[in-house]
């Protein structure tokens, strides 16, 4: 129809390449700590992001031979203003022992982020010095990014029917 | 009654009249402004769509001070039991306006975060649909209220088990002619 | 007449702010800039400030959520000596609302209308870093209308968001004839946006592929009239607040914040450029086609409220500057990419084509699918760097949608920022740090 058919990319391919300048790491929860403390010696000022993602819906997903897939994974996105580059630090983190280290002590910002992922997704950062629910009410049960947990959408009620009042 | 012979320097009308014309030319908001209807209802209070030529531009942080509720935003659970204790607070008459979807239904976000409808809550007065409503339609709706009070409609006295919408059937807000509403541009 | 039925007081738990004598040393041990990693010559903290007071002498205050500055609904807790802030906890998830599950739930092509609701004062911005993140995935590369169309409205955008901060700026120093300015000039933007994308706010108009429309007839004469009013005004606006005496003694030297400790906070857009960071993503990782426009980067020296103020004043001219570029250069042909499987065909050849018609009903009821894969993309928000990290799974729904939200992160500012300064202070550099809950919570 146009005049140049759009370029796309084959699937998977994506998977571990991004068009966007950014390289990969995927450390072992055990090595994960020192891998980021090289880099911020390296000069990655800014840890701009840091999330967690729920594969249990999705577990062949693409990964480097050496890693094992697990069920959480928790995605750190380092900058650095010097050298105008990012990177990524993708760590696989187990259901059954959903702990982590913290990242507070090298990069103090992942405070608010690393709460954010306890609060949705149940993960427990040690060495985090206050690891409180930060988004919902202090008393709710359940982590509500996980795909086990339903969206509490509620059954819209149309006008014939008769309302509560 | 007699009043022929004096002259002038006299006006008469009901007590009730007055007390609501009173109400409705003063009524003053409470800043309960929580997401994007928030935006829309300061823009209301701006100089494009005048909120004081009805009196209201006076937005009282201090729910004693105030009479209207304008609840513009999506009520998230964490923020539900404040919504309902600045109401409480609020002296009598206070009105409720639930302005944009999200206040009045839950809207777009039909989900665990979101309380499906501030009426789950308080009780609403006058629901403003949009996303978020144009400056044009709060002022529909507060121009609504006013009308709703100045016919004494919302201080009637609702019969128990009769529902609103029978009882109502038929009701037209009396809109005199020289209330013009909506912006010529 | 019944007792009325008041709410108990909410119970915060572990949310609230102890008293000094039942804090921990850890957290006190990040009050005095431990963990900021602050360099040893750099000055000890305010002297004055008696930090081995073990007493109950200071006061624990809250201050919001509903509170007449007009933030949204943030929650401090804030502990003071007197009238001096020491400690500030901000409470954050008022106005959650559970986006990213929601993203989950939407297929791309509604995704915008999600996205577009967190950062509610430059929704374009959001749609754009969402648009570009699933366009990253897709592979697809825009025609250059389309590219210029976006940057157009990104920047008039920017121009309207920055007009919002100066008007509740003013309004929370007391300045409310700001507040009638900065909305009397958004006006003429909103009712530009209004024309082009059919809604005030929360356009839903940058959509994976292009935009929804292409710009109307006549947009020229609006843009540039909107560049020519603003320009003007914003000389009105430096003789109102610039030079004025009780303006700078409010906001010179408060609210100050160090490159070092900025960084360390992982802080972005006008804050860390007031501390003289030269960072602005439109320049150093430019996207669209922001490296063939002309702007200077505006940083500013002390990390104070007033460089903050100046800097996004000055971001107004040099977005009115970019557009009037766009306007010279602004290149003819798609407003979005011509691929069946992606965009939607026009309207009218619904009646004409079946296939046309199968397109449409597909793509909106099932949507398009998306190659697996995993992006981060990050946009130049008016708040500072906007990113989306997506991950999907080959189906027509993203598999995880997660926006870095610039105000989350720079909240955590605001203890370093409020520290020995006044309360009256706090509203003023609550206010410069431009936080807005909605993206916040999402």
């Amino acid at each position: 129809m146009g005049a140049r058919a759009p370029r796309r990319r084959a699937p998977g391919d994506a998977a571990l390449t991004t068009p966007l300048q950014a390289e990969h790491l995927f450390p072992d929860r055990g090595d994960y700590l020192d891998v980021v403390r090289a880099r911020r010696h390296e000069g990655f000022e800014l840890c701009t992001d840091l999330c967690a993602v729920d594969y249990l819906l999705h577990p062949g997903r693409a990964l480097p031979e050496a890693t094992a897939p697990e069920r959480f994974e928790v995605v750190v996105q380092l900058l650095s203003i010097e050298q105008r580059r990012r990177v990524r630090v993708r760590v696989q983190v187990p259901e059954s022992d959903p702990t982590l280290g913290s990242l507070w002590d090298l990069y103090p910002g992942v405070e608010a982020m690393e709460r954010e992922a306890f609060d949705m997704f149940g993960i427990r950062f040690t060495g985090h010095p206050d690891l409180t629910r930060i988004l919902m009410p202090e008393d709710w049960e359940g982590h509500p990014l996980r795909k086990d947990y339903g969206v509490g959408r509620v059954p819209v009620q149309f006008k014939e029917a008769p309302g509560p009042r | 009654m007699g009043l022929e012979d004096l002259q002038h320097n006299f006006l008469t009308g009901r007590l009730e009249d007055l007390v609501k014309w009173a109400r409705r030319m003063s009524v003053w908001p409470v800043t309960f402004g929580l997401a994007c209807c928030a935006i829309e209802m300061m823009a209301v209070g701006a100089a494009d769509f005048d909120l004081s030529r009805f009196g209201m531009e006076v937005f009282r942080a201090s729910p004693r001070q105030a009479d209207l509720m304008i609840v513009a935003g999506r009520v998230s659970q964490k923020m539900a039991p404040v919504l309902r204790q600045v109401y409480d607070q609020m002296m009598e008459p206070k009105w409720v306006i639930s302005m944009g979807v999200c206040a009045s239904t839950g809207g777009m976000f039909n989900n665990y975060a979101i309380v499906q409808g501030v009426d789950q809550i308080v009780p609403v007065d006058v629901y403003a649909p949009g996303c978020p409503p144009s400056p044009e339609t709060l002022l529909h709706a507060i121009l609504t209220l006013h009308e709703q009070i100045r016919t004494g409609e919302i201080t009637r006295r609702r019969q128990p088990g009769v529902r609103r919408d029978e009882e109502l059937a038929g009701w037209v807000p009396e809109r005199p002619d020289a209330v013009r509403l909506g912006t010529p541009r | 007449m019944t007792e009325p039925d008041f709410v108990a007081e909410t119970d915060e738990g572990t949310q609230k702010l102890a008293p000094r004598s039942q804090t921990g040393a850890e957290e006190l041990r990040r009050e005095v800039g431990a963990v900021l990693r602050r360099p040893e010559s750099h000055p000890p903290p305010d002297a004055s400030l008696d930090l081995e007071r073990t007493g109950d002498d200071t006061m624990i205050i809250n201050m919001g959520p509903q509170h007449p500055s007009t933030h949204g609904v943030l929650r401090l807790m804030m502990e003071l000596d007197g009238e001096t802030v020491l400690r500030t906890k901000p409470i954050i998830g008022y106005l959650h609302t559970g986006m990213e599950k929601t993203g989950e739930e939407l297929t791309y092509q509604q995704g915008a209308t999600n996205v577009t609701r967190m950062d509610y004062l430059s929704p374009l911005s959001n749609e754009l870093v969402f648009a570009m993140a699933v366009e990253a995935l897709l592979g697809v590369e825009l025609p250059p209308r389309a590219v210029w169309m976006r940057m157009l409205l990104a920047e008039l955008q920017r121009v309207s968001s920055h007009l919002m901060w100066l008007a509740t700026n003013g309004m929370d120093v007391g300045s409310t004839t700001m507040m009638i300015f900065g909305f009397r000039e958004r006006e003429m933007v909103l009712a530009f946006f209004e024309k082009t994308t059919g809604l005030r706010m929360n356009h839903n108009f940058i959509r994976p592929g292009g935009t929804a429309a292409d710009l109307p007839d006549g947009w020229e004469d609006d843009v540039e009239l909107i560049c020519d009013t603003v320009s003007e005004r914003l000389g009105d606006y430096d003789e109102l607040l610039t030079g004025q005496p009780i303006f700078r003694e409010r906001m010179e030297g408060v609210g100050s914040i160090s490159a070092d400790e900025a960084m360390a906070l992982s802080v972005t857009g006008p804050i860390l450029r007031s501390t003289g960071v030269a960072w602005d993503l439109r320049r150093t990782m430019p996207y669209l086609a922001y490296d063939q426009v002309d702007f200077d980067v505006i940083i500013g020296t002390y990390g104070d409220n007033f460089d903050r103020y100046a800097i996004r004043l000055n971001e107004i001219r040099e977005s009115v500057r970019m557009i009037r570029q766009v306007l010279e250069r602004m290149p003819l042909g798609d407003y979005r990419v011509q691929d069946k499987k992606i965009t939607p065909p026009p309207r009218a050849r619904i009646d004409e084509s079946m296939e046309a018609l199968i397109h449409h009903f597909k793509l909106f009821t099932e949507g398009f699918k998306v190659p697996e894969g995993e992006v981060y993309v990050a946009v130049e928000s008016p708040r500072g760097e906007l990113g989306c990290y997506l991950v999907s799974d080959g189906s027509g729904k993203p598999y995880r949608m997660h926006i870095r939200a610039p105000s989350f992160v720079n909240l955590q500012a605001l203890p370093v920022m409020m520290r020995g300064g006044l309360v009256a202070d706090a509203v003023a550099t609550i206010s410069s740090v431009d936080p807005v809950m909605g993206e916040v919570d999402r």
